[in-house]
């Protein structure tokens, strides 16, 4: 149901080009990360994206339509869970689908109790720690209409062991819901846990090196964080990263 | 909150003791400085002389307040809305606060008479600011974060000033609405100095001018009681619409 092809992209702030002739697809019901260092223009594409900026060349098709410069096409979980205090947890669920539509509160509260957050569902953000912020801001992304689901780094700012939790969390849910998700990282074992492909990005200006398929079966385990094969694969993008 | 209480409690009785003690010690005058007995009395005694000035002030500050706050809340968020004409208009806002309203007050009386508008003005003129100002500031200091997140999920520009600028900027319009609330009793006094019927104001030049001390010390105890009592008011519209706080 939900396919983005994105062409040619170039985008430059004078006298910077950020992003130069980037090319990627995600297919419907696919799981793509987008692996970079910080500050190779990771962010930039998903403004692109979300329509707050417009390119200086190139197309962003969403299910075969332009999508450039027009805003509110895709669901987004930025990297702080960007929560409002004073809405209850699930107030804020519904936000996203607000904006468009009388909010299903019925089917969020669903939702939040498979997400292992019933007992919050009347608390406010305050009361929650950093990982169950986090689970809130992605079953907001879940519950907005739009069936295209981009995650900008959501657990840089955790700490390893509530990350990886999340990790086991995130997938949990999207192995059953299934959307088309471009996923943000500089973290190279998150992205081969969670995607279906990785596609690294060179150093500034932003544009897709190479390509690499994960080929581990779904659903997965915690488990396999440790397997020689993931570890196989974290090899062969180090050398890529490195350039060799 | 009855029990954080007692200490300023105490602090006001060890006050009026003392006060009450030196008056009768040092057998001060009652017209330079009655005993709080004195003025408790008085009170007391002559409540059917003197109520419909109180209630006549109350009107006047209910009415000149909550004109207040809709002006200022209408200025902030018009201020808010257009940049420019708030870089243009903020100056000359901050400037009119700086016009002592002693001086501006017999003006008022010369361009509008001795009726109500003048009054009102004045009542207006004092409570708009500190409103207009925290609603602005409140506005403002909207989290980019969050209007990053709004914008990127598609939300126009009411939306955003709908769902978050304005629910936001809540808190901040409340502590502006407290200052509003305790200035407003005296912009009413004030304005009733300047030529009224009835009002504390009147009966307070009324009681100085014959040296009945006791009568202005009654004038400013209902002032301070009106004072507080507006700012429970709005203390408590403040508890019931803002639940999230960390505190509470």
């Amino acid at each position: 149901m939900s396919t983005l092809q994105i062409n040619h992209l170039t985008k430059s702030f004078e006298p910077h080009t950020i992003i130069q002739d980037l090319n990627l697809v995600v297919n419907e019901g696919e799981f793509v990360s987008l692996l970079g260092p910080s500050g190779s223009g990771k962010s930039t594409i998903f403004h692109l994206i979300g329509g707050l900026y417009e390119p200086d060349q190139g197309t962003i098709l969403l299910n075969g339509e332009n999508i450039i410069g027009k805003k509110g096409a895709i669901s987004y979980m930025p990297q702080s869970p960007s929560l409002f205090p004073w809405r209850t947890i699930l107030e804020n669920v519904v936000l996203a689908a607000e904006l468009f539509e009388r909010p299903d509160k019925r089917k969020a509260k669903k939702m939040l109790k498979r997400a292992g957050l019933h007992d919050y569902i009347d608390a406010y953000p305050h009361q929650l720690s950093g990982g169950m912020q986090q689970r809130v801001a992605f079953v907001r992304s879940l519950l907005s209409p739009q069936s295209f689901i981009c995650l900008d780094e959501p657990f840089s700012a955790l700490d390893e062991f509530t990350r990886v939790d999340m990790q086991k969390w995130l997938l949990s849910i999207w192995e059953e819901e299934r959307p088309s998700v471009l996923f943000v990282t500089h973290n190279i074992e998150e992205a081969i846990f969670l995607s279906d492909r990785i596609l690294v990005l060179g150093e500034r200006p932003a544009k897709v090196t190479e390509e690499v398929h994960i080929p581990f079966e779904r659903p997965r385990t915690a488990r396999l964080l440790l397997s020689p094969e993931l570890l196989e694969i974290k090899k062969r993008i180090y050398r890529i990263l490195r350039g060799s | 909150m009855i029990k954080k209480s007692w200490l300023p409690i105490s602090v006001i009785a060890i006050m009026l003791f003392i006060w009450e003690l030196s008056t009768r010690i040092f057998q001060i005058p009652d017209w330079i400085l009655p005993a709080p007995t004195v003025i408790i009395q008085e009170a007391l005694n002559n409540w059917p002389n003197y109520s419909h000035h109180i209630f006549s002030t109350i009107q006047l500050t209910i009415l000149g307040l909550v004109m207040g706050i809709v002006v200022g809340l209408t200025v902030a968020v018009i201020l808010h809305l257009l940049p420019k004409v708030r870089e243009a208009v903020y100056p000359i806002m901050i400037l009119s606060q700086n016009v002592p309203i002693i001086v501006l007050a017999p003006l008022l009386v010369i361009w509008f008479g001795f009726g109500m508008t003048p009054k009102l003005l004045i009542i207006i003129l004092v409570c708009f600011f500190p409103i207009a100002v925290a609603t602005i500031d409140g506005l403002r200091q909207t989290s980019p974060e969050l209007i990053h997140y709004m914008k990127m999920t598609g939300a126009t520009k009411q939306q955003i000033f709908r769902k978050l600028e304005l629910p936001h900027a809540l808190p901040a319009i409340f502590s502006g609405l407290k200052i509003s609330a305790t200035y407003s009793v005296m912009g009413a006094v004030i304005s009733e100095w300047l030529g009224a019927n009835q009002g504390i104001g009147v009966y307070m030049t009324l009681a100085s001018s014959s040296f009945r001390t006791d009568r202005v010390f009654v004038a400013i105890l209902f002032i301070m009681i009106l004072c507080l009592f507006f700012f429970a008011i709005i203390l408590i519209c403040e508890k019931a619409l803002i639940k999230w706080r960390k505190e509470g």
